[in-house]
């Protein structure tokens, strides 16, 4: 996956027609006595997508769901829900609901008395009759028809997870919250749950707004991702424009590997910026719009790099980094290899199954050279 | 070991043993068996002033009771919802209040009672022609008043485990705080809530001290039992002893069962 022109600036991604926004925070903040847990979140869901709040606890991931469902309000700033202001509206009267990290069911209630909560909130009152047949609906929809009058304790947590599921879409909400709804399942139970989230999203056309620290589940069940720290928004795009385009250290760590190397920018024209690396090689990286900082870090991912030994011919665009081998781990379809670059550092190069069948496997001690092709680099703004 | 565990349950629970033993005697000593018949129950329930007694015993058990859960769970809910210091203080006051002797309760509320019926009397008098006295009120006011803090301790114990998410699920719903309330919390803390009511009867019920003190012209079951004991001790009074002694014991089991069940709900 090479690191690729980042011209369509972040705009693109970020903003959404106002027709199509489901809602919005507009410039949310949440302080928690002196603890900032959002800080002036600017972020507009669009109808209908899949949209995950990724990152470490205490980033604000949280906080912004919960704002959201109404169980915080932003101490400055507004979220909107259908182009309204909903700041000081309750959880109660807010056309969202949400499947809580521990499921949050009755624990004195049956299976279907759970599921049919939600409706049975309704004024004017709906129909016993009616009640009954959306919850088997409902239940029917996460594949539990036969378990309306189960306990909850009889349950196992892949079940009550879809319960919790059924229970939160039969009030057809304008927003499926989820905050964390995976983390207390096995590995196995949580991919399968995964496939089934994201052909209920589809199936039900709801928008869903996840909240993880998953980084594998957020890029392979989102439309967009929108990566956070210390209570800030570091990013906001689809998978591949996250990982394709880093635009801060945070990002580029947060989302897969990457290298992240001191460079000096002596030139930049047109998007490409000629950084000089540590050891003085000058290489064309792909340009942070905007920027015009002489000093800046590069990312650089390690399956963008290849290994050569000393006396390969380099090719064209091509910087050779002088390099020793200090680790080398062999994982079936790749090898990652840690490296000692001269007057750069280390560097970690991930090298695929052909690649190394093809020039054989470098031992560690090795001295060998890093391959660096000039526009798989890119520039990092400094902080989020 | 085995030995002094048995001789401290032998020490607790012999002496409640032979008087339930020597409740069933056909013969007229308390302090002996001969034979075995039923003849002291049937007397004990033959007995006009038993049957007050009790009567008046089961009257202030159930309105202290009834007091003490509707105040006791209305305090410990807005105990809950407090922070920080204020908690922490009306936390430690409600534990302190269980620790006290009930002598040092049944003459303060003695003290407090009658200087207020002092105060107020005359007063009353004039204007209703009635006036305050020590009874059945006061003795349900000095019992709901110590044992809302056994409700207080049940009720906040079961709060503080239940989980906020079920609160906040409810609300995410559409539910109203009060649908919320109704639906959600009531059911969690129902167990706690029920077992705090048989405590605080059980304790009004079986309470001899403070009823001693602020009981005036009324006479409790175990008020009865004392005196009568001061007239010569009769198997009848081992037979009045036992069936309160299983009717308490019964309440408490259950109370307990109450408050498992709701821990096993927890854990589910």
């Amino acid at each position: 996956m090479m690191i690729q022109n980042p011209s369509m600036a972040d705009a693109a991604s970020t903003d959404v027609a106002p027709t199509e926004v489901v809602a919005e925070f507009a410039g949310a903040t949440k302080r928690f006595g002196a603890v900032l847990a959002a800080d002036r979140i600017n972020l507009r869901i669009r109808r209908g997508e899949f949209l995950s709040f990724l990152g470490p606890s205490g980033c604000g991931k949280t906080t912004a769901l919960r704002m959201l469902a109404g169980f915080e309000a932003p101490t400055e700033g507004a979220v909107l829900i259908d182009g309204k202001d909903v700041s000081a509206v309750p959880a109660h009267k807010r056309p969202v609901n949400m499947v809580f990290q521990h499921y949050a069911l009755f624990p004195h209630m049956t299976v279907a008395q759970n599921v049919g909560y939600g409706l049975r909130q309704r004024r004017p009152r709906l129909p016993g009759a009616e009640i009954a047949q959306k919850v088997d609906a409902a239940l029917a929809k996460v594949r539990l028809a036969d378990f309306g009058a189960r306990r909850i304790w009889e349950l196992s947590g892949g079940q009550q997870q879809r319960v919790a599921l059924a229970r939160a879409i039969i009030n057809e909400p304008q927003i499926l919250l989820l905050d964390e709804p995976m983390a207390a399942l096995d590995a196995k139970l949580r991919g399968e749950m995964q496939r089934e989230l994201l052909e209920l999203q589809r199936s039900l056309n709801v928008t869903f707004v996840l909240v993880t620290h998953d980084q594998e589940e957020a890029l392979s069940m989102s439309d967009r991702i929108c990566i956070m720290g210390k209570g800030r928004i570091a990013q906001v795009g689809s998978p591949q424009e996250l990982y394709d385009r880093p635009r801060n250290r945070y990002v580029a760590d947060f989302v897969g590997r990457a290298n992240i190397v001191a460079a000096k920018i002596i030139a930049r024209q047109g998007g490409i910026a000629q950084a000089v690396l540590g050891n003085g090689a000058t290489i064309g990286v792909n340009d942070l719009p905007g920027d015009t900082r002489g000093k800046a870090e590069i990312a650089i991912r390690p399956e963008a790099l290849t290994l050569a030994r000393g006396k390969d011919a380099v090719p064209e665009d091509t910087v050779a980094l002088p390099a020793r081998v200090t680790h080398r781990t062999f994982l079936g379809d790749r090898t990652e290899y840690l490296l000692m670059a001269e007057g750069i550092g280390p560097l970690q190069v991930n090298s695929p199954r052909q690649a190394a069948s093809a020039i054989g496997e470098h031992d560690v001690g090795a001295h060998v050279r890093v391959l660096w092709r000039a526009g798989t680099g890119l520039v990092l703004a400094a902080d989020i | 070991m085995r030995f002094y565990a048995l001789a401290v349950y032998a020490f607790l629970y012999l002496p409640i043993g032979i008087i339930a033993l020597f409740s069933f005697s056909a013969g007229r000593s308390a302090s002996s068996m001969e034979g075995f018949s039923l003849q002291w129950y049937g007397r004990a329930l033959n007995n006009p002033f038993v049957m007050e007694a009790l009567w008046t015993s089961l009257r202030v058990a159930f309105v202290s009771a009834v007091l003490a859960t509707l105040v006791g769970t209305a305090a410990a809910l807005a105990l809950t919802g407090m922070r920080g210091r204020l908690r922490a203080t009306f936390d430690l006051l409600v534990q302190i209040a269980v620790m006290i002797p009930g002598i040092v309760i049944g003459i303060a509320t003695l003290i407090a009672l009658v200087s207020v019926f002092d105060l107020v009397n005359p007063w009353l008098e004039q204007i209703t022609g009635w006036s305050l006295a020590l009874g059945a009120g006061s003795l349900i006011g000095a019992h709901g008043l110590f044992t809302m803090s056994l409700v207080v301790l049940l009720v906040r114990g079961r709060l503080e485990t239940l989980d906020p998410a079920l609160i906040e699920a409810s609300s995410d719903l559409g539910a109203t705080p009060l649908g919320t309330f109704r639906q959600v919390t009531l059911p969690q803390i129902l167990p706690a809530i029920l077992a705090g009511f048989l405590l605080a009867f059980t304790f009004s019920f079986d309470d001899f001290v403070i009823a001693f003190f602020v009981a005036g012209a009324e006479t409790t079951l175990p008020i009865y039992v004392f005196s009568s004991i001061r007239r010569g001790v009769t198997p009848e009074i081992n037979a009045i002893g036992t069936m309160v002694m299983v009717a308490s014991l019964t309440l408490l089991i259950i109370a307990q069962l109450l408050l498992r069940r709701s821990q096993a709900q927890r854990r589910a």
